[in-house]
């Protein structure tokens, strides 16, 4: 029996297949949550140097890492849209762009939650913040960009030149980010790693998975009302039974 | 137009956008006279303490050259999208980069070039030494055309859009962000005694980079903007 390998590459197929992924995302991404997040609050043991504030990075450093990974597999979709003409890609570049923020902002926010009682300061000119809040503008850029075209498939196009543009230019913002701090001070206080608690590690590996399962239950979500918003023109939408 | 006068059509084009600013001196003043504005402001802003003043004095210019080429980009591609003439231009057998780098440049002679022979005079209200100013020049004229050719980028995806302006500057200045860091460090390293090659180096190589891709992807946008 022959694979259709593109089957849900459509909207029609794609539409159903998320709605019924979406609840096995979310749940486990809750559940994942609450594991993590238990070992990272009770078992994971206090910090020598860092003391108590330090159980911040079990949801700094996965969305940190999340901000950066939905950059580039927003563009990679983006591009798929740009040069195949599939729809379905340039909505799920259009999907991801939110959350890409959301977490580059929550990011941003628990650093300098961090910060204040480590380095005294809410915010300091370190290269990763500042890239971070770079990656943010482009994240804004992105979705006003594509909010200010009304006609969608211009606005795909448009933006997923962006996002390209944009990816093509992080590597080179991140070096120049860095350069320009090492030039300008002494690195500040870093976050050594040296030997870190095995329940640390597994607790930030948790919160990481979780945050991986949200952002795919939160993408398909969105998408689903995207598609619902592209074809609403459409026979098989006219027929799904909750729009009925 | 023969086909080998690829040369001779970039000089046409740069050469046309140029008669069209020269018609309309006061766009090219204006962007002039706000640079002006924003570097005069940053004194009473911060206070005339000639010694703050000398070492932020580079990355008030950057960032005022930045700004004020921000707001000539929308005028890049408008007026010929108007008029019809851009359509033209995409249906013209010839290669529409090459017609791209051509209003780039233009661009550049127009809003670039005159902030950066306008910078030692400003340079001189804070104090920078002559060495300095002269890397601060010499970094203008190798960023400056970064600037108009990212910026064209931007300029092309917003053409025609509502709050066009503003939307510009919100994609267009995180990109340009390594050209500000290069440009004013290699001030600071030249104020600091440190060699200034490095930066200038890299501020080329950007400058190589965007002339080899800016030209490609604008008319890429062009396309995707008329379509």
């Amino acid at each position: 029996m022959a694979i259709n390998w593109f089957k849900y590459s459509a909207p029609s197929t794609f539409y159903g297949l998320a709605g019924k992924l979406i609840p096995w995302f979310a749940l486990s991404a809750a559940i994942m949550f609450a594991v993590g997040l238990y070992i990272g609050f009770v078992v994971a043991p206090m910090d020598a140097q860092q003391g108590e504030f330090y159980r911040i990075v079990f949801i700094h450093v996965a969305s940190s890492i999340l901000s950066m990974f939905l950059y580039l597999i927003m563009a990679g979709y983006a591009a798929l849209g740009l040069i195949f003409n599939t729809r379905l890609s340039s909505m799920m570049a259009t999907a991801i762009a939110p959350t890409g923020a959301l977490f580059a902002f929550i990011s941003l926010w628990t650093g300098a939650l961090w910060g204040k009682p480590m380095w005294g300061a809410w915010w300091v000119w370190d290269a990763r913040l500042t890239s971070e809040l770079i990656l943010l503008f482009l994240y804004l850029g992105f979705i006003a960009l594509h909010a200010s075209i009304d006609d969608p498939r211009r606005a795909d196009r448009a933006s997923a030149l962006l996002a390209i543009v944009g990816s093509v230019n992080v590597p080179i913002i991140y070096f120049s980010v860095k350069w320009w701090n090492t030039l300008h001070q002494g690195s500040t206080i870093k976050f050594s790693g040296t030997s870190m608690h095995v329940a640390m590690q597994q607790a930030m590996f948790v919160t990481l998975v979780a945050c991986w399962l949200y952002a795919i239950a939160v993408v398909l979500a969105r998408v689903r009302s995207i598609i619902l918003e592209r074809e609403r023109h459409t026979k098989w939408i006219a027929e799904l039974p909750e729009v009925k | 137009m023969k086909k080998s006068s690829m040369l001779g059509l970039l000089v046409l084009v740069i050469r046309r956008d140029l008669v069209l600013a020269m018609r309309r001196r006061a766009d090219m003043l204006t962007t002039l006279i706000f640079f002006v504005m924003v570097v005069s402001l940053f004194p009473l802003g911060v206070g005339p303490e000639m010694d703050m003043l000398r070492k932020m004095a580079a990355g008030v210019l950057w960032v005022a050259a930045l700004l004020s080429s921000m707001l000539s980009l929308g005028r890049l591609f408008s007026a010929d999208y108007l008029d019809g003439t851009l359509e033209q231009m995409m249906l013209a057998p010839q290669s529409l980069s090459v017609l791209v780098l051509g209003k780039m440049v233009a661009h550049w002679m127009v809003s670039g070039l005159p902030l950066v022979l306008m910078a030692p005079v400003l340079g001189l209200q804070f104090d920078m030494s002559a060495q300095a100013l002269g890397v601060l020049i010499a970094g203008l004229l190798l960023g400056t055309p970064v600037l108009s050719m990212v910026g064209a980028i931007g300029a092309a995806l917003t053409l025609g859009l509502r709050g066009g302006g503003v939307l510009l500057s919100l994609l267009v200045l995180p990109l340009c962000i390594p050209v500000l860091i290069f440009g004013t460090g290699a001030v600071e390293a030249s104020t600091a005694g440190l060699g200034v090659a490095s930066h200038l180096s890299l501020l080329g190589a950007l400058l190589v980079l965007a002339l080899a891709f800016t030209p490609w992807v604008t008319a890429q946008a062009l396309r995707i903007s008329m379509e």
